[in-house]
């Protein structure tokens, strides 16, 4: 796997860059916190698609479709099971939590599946067709969302033990996002694991550089896309459902307006390298966090901005994969 | 072993391979020579079901094989070396290694014989692919291919751009490989041709316009102008 610190040493510059911008030191860390598991989150979006792009090539503008489904699933089982959301008790919300994630990984990774046999599957090596495809799943998804689920948002409270903050010195960090990095850096170690120690990884990350090399080499690619975009897509449902619950709402269009960052984030990490992703959603959600707080009308550019100072140093992203 | 007989190729509009027949004798090293853009790296791949023959059949002890999918033609035994090499550049060569030997963990006495083959290979195990050398590339290339026991090795294009050094070292690896496998050889430069080749086919234009023994071939000068003319100034 890839030894090059320097990306990651880019966050630590962009955190020590902030920390005399704003007002006080429990200020710094209550964003720095924030920017982090908004970064685990969107990595958690974003992982999925990034490995799509780079093992099959595949240009997918409907992941924000998993991202919804997942949260509107996790949602149903959450109404459903009220009771142990707002028990005041840690064990209770996170039996009633289990379940939510679960069925938001089930239900974006069954959609995963059926988009792959039937909308992408007759566009592969076709970018413009999977662009216009894509998009229409995108917007179909949307409607029977409004269908299944109606028109409103839906609104999704946090678990009683997780809502609130903890005092760090001065600064007051919300529970949940201490729980947004530790699932997301579960999720990141999980990915590293399978990625770097397994031989499905090593397929996986074979492929990503020379498909056509692999199937010579006796493997049958084809499933291993199915795989991955199966994966791909509960990866978006369960960071879809994180996310809502952060946003406490649920709405049909959360994943087409998580796309923009999404698209920025494995841009920036190089595509089809989910080390980069990491980097890059961690840096995106500081950046977003700091400029958020110092000139909030800048946020979503100082992202464009930072992916353009990033594309100037490495064209190809932090850790582009080897293409054939 | 292997057998094409009227193969065709279409690449979009283009028809490649025009009818191409020819054998590859088992045990034997067979060379493929011809022009460039004469359609043998097509051919390579046509075999190998990169890309799809339009018509003909190309069987494989005895098997038709010209529809089965790539991982199927590749679980046959036919290990293919292509021009670009192929290897994965982010991955350290123990990682290539490790993934052609599709029955689990390398055999170390087929290790060992690879580092004695390409001496290299043990010396950057653990480096990454892609900062070898060229010559070392292709070493590597070769070892992915034989990590595991194959039937049939296709190579296309082993010498290319390599320095005369590498390309004697590459001479003696073939040499050994012969020994324990049937080869198919894309080849540009004659003199490692004729050094290495049992049996030869010369291709032109989408077809086979000479097979026989090698030996014929090197013995026949006229023929060889004939049939390889720009190739064999360009190599010899």
């Amino acid at each position: 796997m890839n030894r090059d610190w320097l990306p990651l040493v880019l966050i630590l510059v962009l955190a020590a860059a902030a920390l005399p911008l704003v007002p006080s030191s429990s200020t710094w860390l209550t964003l720095t916190v924030a920017g982090l598991a908004m970064g685990m989150m969107i990595f958690m979006m974003a992982s999925g698609l990034t490995l799509v792009f780079g093992l099959m090539d595949v240009m997918n503008f409907a992941h924000g479709a998993f991202i919804s489904v997942g949260a509107y699933a996790a949602a149903s089982v959450l109404i459903a099971l009220k009771g142990g959301m707002q028990a005041p008790s840690l064990a209770e919300n996170l039996m009633a939590m289990a379940p939510a994630l679960a069925a938001a990984v089930a239900v974006a990774g069954v959609l995963g599946w059926i988009f792959e046999r039937v909308v992408i599957r007759p566009v592969y090596g076709d970018h413009l067709k999977q662009i216009l495809v894509t998009m229409g799943g995108l917007i179909v998804v949307e409607q029977l969302i409004h269908v299944v689920w109606g028109p409103d948002l839906i609104p999704l409270p946090k678990p009683a033990t997780i809502s609130g903050s903890v005092l760090i010195g001065d600064a007051a960090i919300e529970r949940y996002r201490i729980l947004a990095v530790i699932v997301g850096l579960t999720v990141f170690a999980a990915m590293w694991l399978l990625l770097g120690r397994t031989r499905l990884g090593l397929l996986i990350r074979a492929g990503v550089e020379n498909t056509e090399m692999v199937e010579s080499l006796g493997y049958r690619v084809r499933r291993l896309f199915v795989g991955v975009f199966v994966a791909g897509s509960a990866l978006a449902g369960l960071g879809g459902v994180m996310w809502a619950m952060y946003q406490e709402s649920v709405t049909a269009g959360m994943g087409m307006q998580m796309m923009v960052v999404i698209f920025i984030v494995i841009i920036i990490g190089g595509l089809g390298s989910i080390g980069g992703c990491f980097v890059g959603a961690l840096l995106v959600g500081l950046m977003a966090n700091y400029i958020g707080y110092l000139a909030p009308k800048l946020a979503l550019g100082s992202n464009i901005l930072l992916m353009v100072l990033i594309l100037l140093w490495r064209p190809r992203g932090l850790y582009p994969a080897s293409k054939a | 072993m292997l057998d094409l007989k009227g193969v065709n190729t279409h690449i979009s509009q283009y028809h490649i391979l025009q009818g191409v027949d020819f054998a590859v004798p088992e045990n034997r090293l067979t060379m493929l020579l011809g022009r460039n853009g004469a359609g043998k790296t097509t051919c390579l791949r046509t075999i190998m079901g990169l890309w799809r023959a339009s018509a003909g059949t190309i069987r494989f002890d005895g098997r038709d094989i010209h529809k089965l999918d790539t991982p199927d033609i590749a679980r046959l035994g036919i290990a293919y070396v292509p021009e670009n090499m192929g290897i994965f550049a982010g991955l350290t060569v123990r990682e290539n290694l490790l993934l052609a030997a599709r029955g689990g963990a390398p055999d170390e006495k087929r290790l060992e014989r690879i580092f004695t083959l390409f001496p290299a290979m043990k010396k950057f195990l653990d480096g990454a692919a892609g900062n070898l050398s060229g010559g070392q590339k292709q070493m590597l290339a070769i070892s992915r291919a034989i990590v595991e026991p194959r039937r049939l090795l296709l190579v296309d294009e082993p010498t290319k751009g390599l320095a005369p050094a590498i390309i004697a070292a590459m001479i003696e690896a073939f040499r050994e490989l012969k020994k324990e496998t049937t080869l198919l050889v894309v080849e540009q430069n004659f003199s490692f041709a004729r050094s290495l080749g049992d049996s030869v086919a010369v291709m032109d234009s989408g077809r086979i316009v000479h097979a026989g023994a090698m030996r014929d071939l090197v013995a026949d000068e006229t023929l060889q102008q004939r049939l390889l003319g720009l190739s064999l100034e360009a190599h010899q």
